[in-house]
């Protein structure tokens, strides 16, 4: 994967995967510095510390239609390759968190690339999870809560047309806006 | 660019479409599942999953579901995409780029003709 936040969508769909109600995203690029730091917690039901221990391994995977994984040992390696660090906590019944870190400025680091449709395709590609996207750069924080959006909609489909203009308005005016600010 | 006037302004799209609902009648729904899982996203399913949603956009397209799931298990026919309309059963596509799912929705969803080149046979 080229983007990291092809990753993020990689590592969402794991608590997906996990029954996640809540999934809270977080992103935060820090010129002044020097970090770039992604954080993905969710409250599905967790691992315990076997799998833990194996979910780094790239011949591990709870899917079972194919025997390799990838997608987290992939992720890890980019990270500590940009002298930064991978680390993920589970408690089962309770959540997982997953938090990596990566040198803003190293020369091996993806870019985060289009992070307004990453944030929207989660939105609208999983309606029954509360999301909350939280975008920092330097001090300008970006935050978008879906339950505001969703209390609002009522029943109106996050996919009618003129829904998801606003969504991609919003969340590229939130984002690019405080990257330009 | 506060986000009060953006909900004011969701308020308005609101009882715009809850208004041109009254009008439409319920016509079978239709489903699009894109499949999100490593390999898909690797492919480039996420620029497919775009690409959808800009079309329906577009097209100025009521009424259409459109979901993520994981893996399904045809990772080296990714990005895979699925179609349900109403009762008929599901099509399944594969190699679905931005240009192809910009297709599948204008001749299958729109006008019901299904994209032969792009089949997955089930």
């Amino acid at each position: 994967m080229r983007e990291l936040s092809l990753h993020i969508i990689d590592i969402v769909e794991n608590s997906v995967a996990a029954g996640a109600s809540n999934i809270q995203i977080e992103v935060e690029e820090n010129l002044i510095k020097d970090y770039l730091r992604i954080n993905v917690q969710d409250n599905g039901m967790g691992m315990n510390l076997e799998v833990l221990n194996q979910v780094t391994d790239p011949f591990y995977t709870s899917r079972t239609t194919r025997r390799v994984g990838l997608g987290i040992p992939l992720l890890k390696a980019a990270a500590e390759s940009c002298n930064g660090q991978f680390d993920i906590q589970s408690t089962p019944g309770l959540g997982t968190l997953v938090n990596i870190i990566f040198q803003h400025s190293h020369i091996d680091r993806m870019p985060l690339g289009d992070l307004p449709s990453t944030f929207l395709n989660l939105l609208v590609g999983h309606p029954q999870i509360h999301w909350l996207f939280k975008y920092q750069y330097n001090e300008n924080v970006f935050i978008c809560d879906d339950k505001q959006i969703k209390d609002i909609l009522g029943d109106i489909s996050l996919t009618e047309p003129t829904v998801l203009a606003f969504l991609r308005k919003y969340l590229c005016d939130g984002i690019v806006g405080i990257q330009n600010n | 660019m506060s986000l009060i006037k953006n909900l004011d302004e969701l308020k308005k799209i609101r009882e715009e479409a809850l208004k041109k609902r009254e009008i439409k009648k319920a016509s079978g729904e239709i489903q699009i599942i894109v499949g999100m899982g490593t390999s898909g996203i690797a492919a480039g399913a996420r620029q497919t999953m775009k690409s959808i949603l800009e079309t329906i956009e577009h097209e100025n397209l009521n009424d259409i579901v459109v979901t993520q799931t994981g893996g399904l298990g045809l990772d080296s026919r990714e990005p895979i995409v699925q179609v349900v309309i109403g009762e008929q059963p599901k099509v399944t596509y594969g190699n679905v780029t931005p240009d192809i799912a910009n297709r599948i929705i204008k001749e299958h969803v729109i006008k019901g003709q299904v994209v032969k080149d792009h089949i997955i046979p089930q």
